[in-house]
């Protein structure tokens, strides 16, 4: 399968951007990272510099690829990462635009990669609950129906990668603060901070995020499917908090 | 260099009371004072960051350093089947005692005594801690905790969150460190690399770290220095580790002083996802929970190995573990399993893709399983796995069987450390996968978990105050020339890397080659006159490395091929380690399987008598030149036998 890539290139955050052209050759068992990795070991034996991309561990859970792959965020598959998208899902095209996340908050660090310390500012306003290590109480004396506990999981798989960003005409990160505050307000043990909502929203508006304003593209590109009701759930919380 | 004594500080008496005695004998530092003491902890994954956490709460001054954007990305994350807790909620018999055993059991007698009971013991915190936090563990209709089954064990002690427990207890941990990062106890750097450790008269007091972003060196000083850094299979290349997992760290510590423990015990995890071209960057674990309810099975003739597996008649198959392990049958400890398939393959009657001239892989079948229990209790327990081999491999495992084939996951290896978990070299801590302690030559399924929160949540924290209690802080006015020397040396080792002088080929390039090398000599079968070419293949290797590396870019920006290089070259030294440690330990035991001791039928041989020890490996200025120092394991307990899943 050959393949005409246009990919983003910017050395620094205050450099300007530019698409880059090249053409590759691979096989469709291929990983999506896999050939630009092969394309990079090009560029190094050429005496250039390897195009810069996150990723780590390669099976779509760590959360750290990132790429707009012909303006959509993490690819072609959807409820899939970058990092498990493979070439024979893309036999239908032949050139391919590779863009990194674009807001505000997730400013751009060298060509793919981009600054995502604003995910960990929100997690820090009160995305925890508070317990002392050494305290815990024993672990069954707290039954949790079992509805209550698999919607907590359901919520509690976000991966933190940001695509819901990449993709809001607001660049909002509701869907990620709310996939939180769902994991967490809805098992007993979480419901003592009342005001985690709040903090959260309010940590996401200093970061430069923008709020939601209903478009749900967030919930379409998500790779776990994290749903927009996470959303629903945490606007019922902020009414109900004192 | 200083000669020592080898002492596991293990206490004596009776083994339930060894940890409570010892934490009773632990000093501790004044609350007052805590916020004087300054620790480094280097990675952040579930012993990192369980460990900074609770030592951020209990007042001390902590600075943590991770490679990744996040610490929510540690490899940690990857973790799927479970975590196991002796808690006998299934009443089914269970107890510390009975994890403990199995624990050292499952590692072929080549583990601590002292350690493994006192990781048994605080398995139970460790459960009741993650659900505090609001990991959100799967759960019976009761409301009740569920558990499942793993290999090595015939009781149910495994808790889980779907296929994702090492993601849930990840961020659990996580969490915990944002809060006292937020309360200013913590002080996190992300794309920071630790390049060296500085030693002040013989103590770790810190770091040199590089900023991945702007390629900044910098030195940080402390009180202690704990990594938390994981493991190294990414020797191998391919391996179901993250890219990015790397041995540099606890390699840099070893040339500076800590003993290096058991550097061949690597784990080959039997159910992966088989390799299926040359330019694949990792290979997929599929979680061993998936034994449970699939059962392994290959052709009995060679001549079906061509065949779709549908095609294969029932009387036509061989479900070799059931059939050579009854016991057990498809729950065995992982060595063994792997060994199993790996002597099917051999046979020649492997099925799927070709890799050098021979199939390597084996079905996982979960027909049977569908058709008893539905195809909504597979898909709730194992979705999520069956999703991901489907994204792989573009194969439906609902309708047809998934093909697996081992692949290195763990390293049982790693720093020498004592009971407090303190390396050879003083205030030089390590938890996690990067020590050595609790899991012998091989280490059971849901275990690592465990491990990695008992060292970060409860062990650590007693330890490194006991340690702090007889320190003084450093002075923070003070300049330490120590700390210049070392970033001078880091300095002086990137542009030797960016400067070579015949530049040819990619770091990548020659990481697979010694890949190829260690896989071979290293892997799942290890032999005296292969391992011993090897050592001259990877030194040789090594010399072309230094002499023909490519490096382009800078030192002075983001340079992900240089970061990529400096990983490789310790690699280099660590695999020639590991030939070193297979070479003279002249037995089998756990994954450690020599052929020349090898029972007749196919099982590891032990030799108690001349190899129950830990073998320590000191650096003694040059790598292929190592000093050995024993630590004799003492069984007062528990009686070693032949291990049997039969």
């Amino acid at each position: 399968m050959i393949f005409t890539l246009h990919i983003w290139r910017q050395q620094d955050s205050q450099s300007e951007g530019y698409f880059e052209q090249h053409e590759i050759d691979v096989d469709e068992g291929t990983s999506f990272l896999e050939m630009l990795d092969a394309l990079n070991e090009q560029l190094i034996v050429a005496g250039k510099k390897a195009i810069a991309f996150d990723f780590d561990c390669r099976e779509g859970i760590c959360g750290s690829c990132n790429l707009v792959i012909n303006g959509s965020p993490h690819g072609k598959h959807r409820a899939t990462t970058t990092c498990q998208q493979y070439m024979r899902d893309y036999a239908d095209e032949k050139e391919l635009w590779i863009e990194p996340w674009r807001a505000t908050a997730f400013p751009i660090i060298k060509d793919l990669i981009v600054d995502r310390t604003a995910f960990d500012k929100i997690i820090q306003a009160g995305g925890y609950i508070d317990v002392r290590t050494g305290s815990a109480p024993e672990a069954n004396t707290m039954p949790i129906e079992k509805e209550i506990a698999d919607d907590a999981f359901d919520a509690a798989t976000c991966i933190g990668c940001g695509a819901c960003v990449a993709i809001c005409p607001n660049a909002s990160a509701t869907l990620f603060v709310a996939a939180k505050v769902s994991h967490l307000s809805s098992l007993p043990q979480g419901q003592m901070d009342k005001k985690r909502a709040g903090k959260l929203l309010v940590a996401m508006e200093e970061q430069g995020f923008g709020s939601c304003s209903n478009y749900r593209q967030c919930e379409s590109v998500c790779p776990k499917e994290i749903s927009i009701s996470t959303i629903t759930k945490m606007n019922k919380l902020l009414y109900q908090s004192p | 260099m200083k000669d020592f004594e080898l002492d596991s500080r293990s206490p004596k008496g009776s083994l339930e009371d060894r940890w409570t005695q010892h934490k009773f004998n632990s000093k501790i530092v004044n609350p007052a004072n805590r916020k004087k003491y300054k620790i480094i902890v280097v990675g952040t994954g579930l012993a990192g960051a369980a460990a900074a956490a609770s030592l951020g709460e209990m007042g001390y001054n902590v600075k943590t350093f991770c490679f990744q954007d996040s610490p929510r990305r540690a490899h940690s994350i990857a973790a799927q089947g479970g975590i196991n807790g002796a808690k006998n909620y299934q009443n089914d018999g269970d107890s510390v005692w009975r994890l403990f055993y199995d624990t050292l059991k499952g590692g072929d007698f080549r583990a601590r005594e002292s350690n493994v009971f006192r990781l048994a013991e605080l398995s139970s915190n460790i459960i009741d801690q993650a659900v505090a936090q609001g990991v959100p563990f799967a759960r019976e209709y009761s409301g009740y905790l569920a558990n499942r089954s793993f290999g090595g064990a015939q009781v149910s002690r495994t808790f889980y969150a779907r296929g994702q427990t090492g993601q849930q207890l990840l961020l659990g941990a996580y969490q915990a460190m944002s809060k006292q990062i937020a309360q200013g106890s913590i002080t996190h750097h992300s794309r920071s690399e630790m390049q060296d450790l500085i030693m002040v008269k013989n103590h770790a007091k810190g770091i040199v770290s590089r900023d991945l972003i702007t390629g900044e060196l910098e030195t940080h000083m402390a009180d202690c220095v704990v990594l938390c850094t994981g493991g190294y299979s990414n020797v191998f290349y391919l391996s179901t580790n993250a890219k990015g997992c790397n041995t540099s760290a606890i390699w840099r510590a070893h040339k500076q002083g800590a003993l290096f423990a058991n550097p061949c015990f690597t784990q080959i995890h039997p159910t992966c996802i088989p390799q299926h071209g040359t330019l694949q960057s990792k290979l997929t674990l599929m979680s061993e929970s998936l034994r449970n309810d699939g059962r392994v099975w290959a052709p009995k003739r060679k001549q079906d190995c061509a065949k779709v597996p549908e095609d294969i008649a029932e009387e036509n198959r061989d479900y070799f573990l059931e059939r050579m392990y009854p016991a057990f049958g498809n729950l065995v400890p992982r060595d063994i399993a792997s060994r199993a398939v790996k002597l099917i393959c051999d046979e020649g009657r492997g099925v799927g893709h070709e890799i050098e001239g021979q199939k390597l892989g084996v079905y996982l079948d979960f027909a049977q399983a569908i058709n008893k229990q539905g195809l909504a209790a597979i898909t709730e327990k194992y979705g999520n796995l069956f999703q991901m081999y489907q994204r792989i491999t573009s194969e439906d495992p609902y309708s047809t069987p998934m093909r697996i084939y081992p692949a290195v996951h763990y390293t049982m290896g790693g720093l020498w450390v004592d009971y407090n978990l303190m390396t050879s070299i003083d205030g030089l801590f390590a938890g996690g996968e990067a020590n050595f302690s609790d899991h012998g030559a091989n280490r059971l399924g849901a275990s690592a978990l465990m491990q990695g929160l008992a060292d970060g949540y409860f062990i650590l924290p007693t330890t490194v105050s006991d340690y702090l209690a007889q320190q003084k802080p450093l002075d923070p006015e003070r300049n330490y020339p120590e700390a210049e020397l070392a970033l001078k040396t880091a300095k002086a080792r990137l542009d030797r890397l960016l400067n070579a002088p015949d530049p040819q080929k990619t770091p990548d390039e020659f990481h697979r080659q010694l890949g190829q090398i260690i896989w071979h000599a290293c892997g799942m079968a290890r032999e005296k006159t292969l391992l011993e070419s090897s050592i001259t293949e990877i030194q040789q290797l090594k010399e072309t490395f230094w002499q023909q590396v490519k490096v382009t870019g800078s030192g002075m920006e983001l340079n992900q091929t240089l970061e990529r290089a400096g990983r490789v070259a310790d690699f280099f030294e660590l695999a020639e380690l590991m030939c070193i440690d297979a070479l003279e330990r002249e037995e089998s035991c756990g994954c450690h399987a020599r052929e020349e001791h090898i029972t007749e039928d196919g099982e590891a041989q032990r030799h108690d008598d001349d190899f129950s020890y830990v073998s320590a490996w000191q650096y003694s200025g040059n790598t292929s030149l190592p000093t050995l120092h024993k630590e004799e394991l003492h069984f007062e307990f528990v009686r070693p036998n032949t291990r049997n899943y039969r």
